[in-house]
C-alpha cells in the first residue's frame, strides 16, 4: 500500500491542518483509501467548508417546507388530491460546471442525471428540468470556436439525457460573457412530485438491515470528480478528462422506474443516490444521518473493470447507481423488482450500531472511519473577506444613441437576448403531457395531474448586476424570479440556489460570496421564498481569472391549473399597460444593463435600484390580474428594458403596438433602463386592470395599444422607435444560429 | 374499448398514451409488459414513444425481438388494430409491419415542436373521424424521424392511399413529406407526431383526438 507522504496528502488537496484533524479523528495515520475518502468528503464540493458558515444566514423554513437543506433535495407541500392525501414537490438545482468545460456533452448529460437521481431517490417522479447556462462569447476571435463547441456539446448533452430519460426540459436561461470562456456554467434544476406519505430519506436505519447496491456497475470513471470541482482550472486540468463521468440515460430511466416500484413494496428503509464521491458519500452520509454505521464488502460491488483497488471503487463516480437499505427479511422483494427491470442489485453489507463506516475487501478491513465526523465534521472555514472584487468604474461614460431603432436591433440580435429556440427545440419539453407553458415564457408552468393545481418555476441570475454589487444584484435576482412567477399568475413558495463563484481563498472573491448570500437571504425572507436546498460551486477560475459572481436562483410557485396569459400580444386594439410605471433611472444605474453591454459595450456603475416593498406590491397586482384572467398577455420588464420587453411581446403572434410614453427621462434611459418592479400587460378589460392596480397601490400606466404589424414607440409625440415587427423578429430569431455557425476569421 | 400500451424498457410516452386513452378519451387502458406475450384482451395495441432499450443500436432494432412483439405481430395478422407512435413507428418499420425506415433528421438534431399536418387519407380506422383534407397541429419530438423508402414503395403507398399524414412544413426531411403510413391491410399505422400529446386544450392542441375517436368508432362498427 502506498506510503502517505506530505506530497500524497497535498495531491489530495488536503491541507496539513486538515491532515492533523484526520489523524486525530482516526487516532492513527490514515491509509491511502481512507485518505482518498476524506479528500472527497472534505472537498469544497461535498462539504461546503468555505460557504457553510454563511449559508446558515439563508431562510429555510415556512409552513409548506417539509424538508429543508441537508437532504438530497428540498421538499414542499403543494396541496391535496381528490381523496385528501397531501402531495409534495421535491426540487433542487445543481451545477456541473467543471466537467462541462472538460467534456461538454458528458459533463452536461451527467449533470442532468445527477440532479434527477437526487429527486427520485426521495421517492418523487421528476416532471420538469430547467437549465441555467453561461458560456463565453460565440464570436470572440480567440475563444469563439471553443465556446461554440461547448454550447453545442452542452445542449446536445442535456437533450440526450433528458429526452431519453423522459423528463421535459421546460425552461432556463442562457447568457454569454467573456468571463465564462474558460469556465462555462451548467446549472441544472429538477422538480418531482409525490405523495407526502411516500417520501424516502437517505438514512441507514435499523441495525442489521441489509445494504443493497443497485444500478450500473462501478468503473474507473469520475474518480476524484468532486475534488476536481473544488480546484481552479490550470493547464493540467485538460488532462483530467478521465475524471468526467459518462452517463447512460437509459440505465437511469430503468433505475427510476425500478426505484419507484421498489419503494411501493414497503421494504425499503432508506435510499440515497451515488453522486459526487460515489459509494463513499452514500455510505457515510446514510450512516451519519441515522446515527448508525454501515459495513460493506467491496467484493460484492458489481464492477465494470477488473483489478480495481478499494481506493478506486470507493472514489469512483460512475453514474446511475443507488445505495439502499432494506428491512431485514424483505430484501427479496426489493431484489425482485430490480431483477424485473434488468438491473444489478447486490447485498453489499449491513447496518451496524457502532457509527463506523467500515469497508472490507474480501473480508479484510481497508477503511474504518467514524461516519459522523467524516460526513458532518469537515473543517469549517471562516475565510477572510474584504471588499468585493470589481474593477469597473463607477462613473458612466458619455453616451448618446445615433439611432434608437438600430439599438433595438442590436439588442434583439445579441446572444443574450435573441431567441433561444435553437436550444430548447432540441429538448423534449412536452413528454408526460404536464407542460402548460414551456420554454420561451417568463416562467414554465407544469400541471400536477393528481392535485389539479400547477407549479410555476423560473431560473434567474444576472452576473453583471452581482459583479457591480453582489448584495443588490442578489436581491434583484430574487425579485425578478418572483416577478416571473407573478407574470404567469403564480404565488412563489420556495427556492433553491446555485452559488457559482471564483476562488474563496481570495478575500475579494469571498466578499462577493458573503454579500451575495446576505442579499439573497434578505430578499428570500422578504418575498417569503425559503431556500430548501441548493449547491455551491466555487473555484470557477481559469488561470486566475474568476467568473462574474454568478448566483442562480430557481423559484417555484403555485397556481390554479389554467393557461397563463403568455408574453405575446394576441390581437390588435387592446390596451397596453405598464404596471409599476416607467420607474427611475440614471446614467450610473445603466452600467449593468444589456444596453450598456451590447450597444455601448462597457460595464460600469451600479445595478438598477430595487425597492422590495414596491416590488412586492407590483407582483401582487400582476398576479391578481393574470390569475383573474384579465390579461391577454403579461411580460416582465428585465434585460433590455421596456423597449425590448415590448418587442418580445410583439413577436409571438406578430401583433404590433403603438406606444405613447410621457417621460422626462432621456430616450436611451427611458427605453432601455432595467429598473425592476415593472410588467407589461395587454388587456381587453382596462377597468379591471386599473382597479386591481389601484387596490394594490401601484401605478398602472396606459402606454398604448396593440396595433398592426409595426412597433412604434413615441415619447411626448417624438418617435423614438419605428420598425416592422417581422423584420425585428427575424433579426431576433436568426441570431443564435447565425452566430453558432459563423466562421470566425481571426 | 380497451387500449393496450406496451411498456418496453426505455419507453417514456407510455404514460401519456395511457393517460390520453383512459382520461381524455374515456376508455379502458392497460400497460403491457415487454417480456409478456399476453395482450390481455386489448382491442388496440399502442406502441408508445420513447427510447426502447436505449435505442443505442438503431431505433427499435432491439424491441422487435421482445416477446410482446411476437404477440403484436400475430394480433396484427389477425386484423387487430396496432398504432405505433414515434419510437413505436420505428419499431413497426424495424419488425416489418410497416414499410420504409426512419433515419436521422435532416438537420441532425432532435426537434420538439408542434407541427402542422395534413391528413393523407381518411379511409382508415385511425383517421376516419378526421375531416378529409383537414389540417392538424400535433407535436413532434424525435431525433430520427426522417421517413425513407425506395421510390417503388413510396409510389405504392401513394397509389394505395396508405399515407395517413403528411407534414405541411417538413421538419425532418421525410420523403414526400410523410409523417405516418398504413400497412396494406390498413389495420396497422405508424406516425412520428404524437397524437396523445394533443388531446386536451391544456396540452396546447386537441387535434390528436381525431386519431383516438377514429379508433373508437372503428371498434364500435367492427363489434
Amino acid at each position: 500500500m502506498s506510503q502517505i507522504t506530505p506530497e500524497v496528502v497535498a495531491a489530495h488537496s488536503i491541507t496539513p491542518d486538515e491532515y492533523e484533524r484526520i489523524v486525530s479523528i482516526l487516532g492513527r495515520e490514515p491509509n491511502i483509501t481512507e485518505l482518498g475518502i476524506f479528500s472527497v468528503m472534505w472537498s469544497e464540493h461535498c462539504s461546503y467548508k468555505s460557504s457553510r458558515v454563511h449559508l446558515k444566514k439563508l431562510p429555510t423554513k415556512s409552513k409548506l417546507v417539509v424538508q429543508g437543506p441537508g437532504e438530497n433535495a428540498g421538499i414542499m407541500e403543494i396541496g391535496a388530491d381528490a381523496e385528501g392525501n397531501p402531495w409534495c414537490i421535491a426540487f433542487k438545482i445543481e451545477s456541473h460546471n467543471h466537467p462541462s468545460f472538460i467534456e461538454p456533452f458528458q459533463g452536461a448529460a451527467t449533470g442532468v442525471g445527477g440532479i434527477l437521481r437526487d429527486i427520485f431517490t426521495m421517492g418523487a417522479r421528476p416532471i420538469a428540468v430547467m437549465d441555467a447556462l453561461r458560456f463565453g462569447p460565440l464570436d470572440d476571435p480567440a475563444t469563439g470556436a471553443r465556446n461554440r463547441r461547448i454550447v453545442d456539446g452542452v445542449v446536445h448533452g442535456i437533450a440526450h439525457y433528458g429526452n431519453c430519460f423522459g423528463v421535459p426540459t421546460v425552461g432556463g436561461e442562457t447568457v454569454f460573457e467573456p468571463s465564462y470562456s474558460g469556465n462555462p456554467l451548467v446549472n441544472v434544476f429538477a422538480l418531482g412530485v409525490f405523495r407526502k406519505d411516500q417520501i424516502f430519506y437517505g438514512k441507514a436505519a435499523g441495525i442489521g438491515n441489509p445494504v443493497i447496491y443497485v444500478g450500473a456497475k462501478t468503473g474507473r470513471d469520475g474518480i476524484h470528480g468532486a475534488t476536481m470541482a473544488s480546484g481552479e482550472f490550470t493547464e493540467e486540468s485538460k488532462q483530467k478528462r478521465p475524471n468526467v463521468q459518462v452517463g447512460d440515460p437509459f440505465m437511469e430511466k430503468l433505475l427510476l422506474e425500478a426505484c419507484l416500484e421498489a419503494m411501493q413494496t414497503g421494504a425499503i428503509a432508506g435510499i440515497q443516490d451515488m453522486g459526487a464521491a460515489g459509494l463513499t458519500c452514500s455510505t457515510c452520509e446514510m450512516g451519519s444521518r441515522a446515527g448508525t454505521g454501515i459495513e460493506i464488502d467491496l467484493m460484492h460491488v458489481p464492477q465494470r473493470e477488473v483489478g480495481m483497488t478499494p481506493y478506486e471503487i470507493m472514489l469512483s463516480e460512475s453514474q446511475e447507481r443507488m445505495l439502499l437499505v432494506a428491512y431485514k427479511g424483505r430484501e427479496g422483494e426489493v431484489l425482485d423488482v430490480f431483477r424485473k427491470w434488468g438491473l444489478d442489485a447486490r447485498i453489499v453489507g449491513e447496518v451496524k450500531d457502532d457509527g463506523m463506516m467500515r469497508v472490507r475487501d474480501h473480508g479484510k478491513i481497508v477503511a474504518e472511519i467514524p461516519s459522523r465526523p467524516l460526513a458532518d465534521e469537515a473543517p469549517l472555514y471562516h475565510r477572510p473577506y474584504s471588499k468585493p472584487l470589481r474593477t469597473a468604474p463607477m462613473e458612466a461614460p458619455a453616451f448618446a444613441s445615433k439611432d434608437l431603432t438600430k439599438d433595438l436591433y442590436t439588442l434583439a440580435g445579441s446572444e443574450d437576448l435573441c431567441d433561444k429556440r435553437w436550444i430548447w427545440e432540441q429538448y423534449d419539453y412536452m413528454v408526460r403531457t404536464n407542460t402548460v407553458q414551456g420554454p420561451g415564457g417568463d416562467a414554465a408552468v407544469m400541471r400536477i395531474k393528481e392535485t389539479g393545481t400547477s407549479v410555476a418555476m423560473s431560473l434567474d441570475g444576472n452576473g453583471r448586476y452581482t459583479y457591480l454589487d453582489p448584495r443588490e444584484g442578489a436581491k434583484l435576482m430574487v425579485a425578478e424570479c418572483c416577478r416571473n412567477l407573478a407574470a404567469v399568475g403564480a404565488e412563489p413558495i420556495g427556492a433553491t440556489n446555485n452559488l457559482n463563484f471564483g476562488n474563496p481563498e481570495r478575500p475579494e472573491i469571498m466578499a462577493q460570496i458573503v454579500e451575495a448570500i446576505e442579499g439573497m437571504a434578505e430578499a428570500c425572507a422578504f418575498f417569503e421564498t425559503p431556500i430548501t436546498g441548493g449547491n455551491v460551486s466555487l473555484y470557477n477560475e481559469t488561470l486566475g481569472d474568476p467568473i462574474f459572481p454568478s448566483p442562480v436562483l430557481g423559484i417555484v410557485g403555485l397556481m390554479k391549473t389554467q393557461m397563463p396569459a403568455g408574453i405575446a400580444f394576441r390581437e390588435a386594439g387592446r390596451d397596453i399597460y405598464l404596471i409599476g410605471g416607467i420607474g427611475a433611472a440614471d446614467e450610473v444605474r445603466m452600467g449593468g444593463t444589456q444596453y450598456a453591454k451590447q450597444v455601448i459595450q462597457q460595464l460600469w456603475g451600479l445595478p438598477p435600484r430595487l425597492d422590495m416593498t414596491f416590488e412586492k406590491k407590483v407582483q401582487g397586482a400582476v398576479r391578481e390580474i393574470v390569475a383573474g384572467g384579465f390579461a391577454e398577455s403579461a411580460h416582465d420588464v428585465s434585460d433590455g428594458g421596456l423597449a425590448f420587453c415590448l418587442a418580445e411581446s410583439t413577436f409571438g403572434n406578430e401583433v404590433g403596438a403603438a406606444i405613447e410614453l410621457d417621460s422626462t427621462l432621456r430616450p436611451e434611459l427611458l427605453l432601455y433602463h432595467e429598473g425592476p418592479s415593472r410588467v407589461v400587460v395587454s388587456t381587453s378589460d382596462a377597468a379591471a386592470v386599473e382597479r386591481i392596480a389601484a387596490a394594490h397601490g401601484v401605478p398602472a400606466v396606459k402606454i398604448g395599444t396593440t396595433a398592426g404589424s409595426e412597433l412604434v414607440i413615441r415619447n411626448r409625440g417624438e418617435v423614438l422607435i419605428e420598425t416592422g415587427v417581422r423584420a425585428l423578429k427575424q433579426c431576433w430569431a436568426a441570431a443564435l444560429e447565425n452566430k453558432l455557425h459563423a466562421e470566425v476569421h481571426a | 374499448m380497451k387500449f393496450g400500451v406496451v411498456v418496453f424498457p426505455g419507453s417514456n410516452c407510455d404514460h401519456d398514451a395511457w393517460y390520453a386513452a383512459s382520461h381524455n378519451i374515456g376508455h379502458q387502458a392497460e400497460y403491457l409488459w415487454h417480456s409478456d406475450t399476453d395482450l390481455r384482451g386489448s382491442d388496440c395495441v399502442i406502441l408508445p414513444g420513447g427510447f426502447s432499450y436505449g435505442d443505442y443500436l438503431r431505433c427499435g432494432a432491439i424491441s422487435k425481438f421482445s416477446p410482446i412483439m411476437a404477440a403484436v405481430k400475430k394480433f396484427a395478422a389477425e386484423g387487430g388494430l396496432v398504432m405505433g407512435i414515434c419510437n413505436g413507428f420505428q419499431i413497426l418499420t424495424e419488425c416489418g409491419l410497416l414499410p420504409g425506415a426512419l433515419v436521422r433528421n435532416r438537420g441532425l438534431k432532435f426537434i420538439c415542436k408542434p407541427v402542422r399536418l395534413q391528413v393523407g387519407t381518411t379511409n382508415s380506422p385511425f383517421t376516419s373521424a378526421i375531416t378529409p383534407g383537414s389540417e392538424l397541429t400535433i407535436p413532434i419530438a424525435h431525433g430520427e424521424g426522417c421517413y425513407i423508402a425506395d421510390d417503388r414503395t413510396l409510389d405504392e403507398l401513394e397509389a394505395e392511399d396508405r399515407i395517413a399524414f403528411r407534414y405541411l412544413d417538413n421538419p425532418n426531411g421525410s420523403l414526400r413529406d410523410i409523417a405516418g403510413v398504413l400497412n396494406k391491410e390498413r389495420n396497422v399505422m405508424g406516425m412520428m407526431p404524437h397524437p396523445e400529446r394533443a388531446t386536451e386544450p391544456l396540452m396546447g392542441s386537441s387535434d390528436g383526438l381525431g386519431v383516438f375517436h377514429s379508433l373508437v368508432s372503428a371498434f364500435a362498427t367492427h363489434k
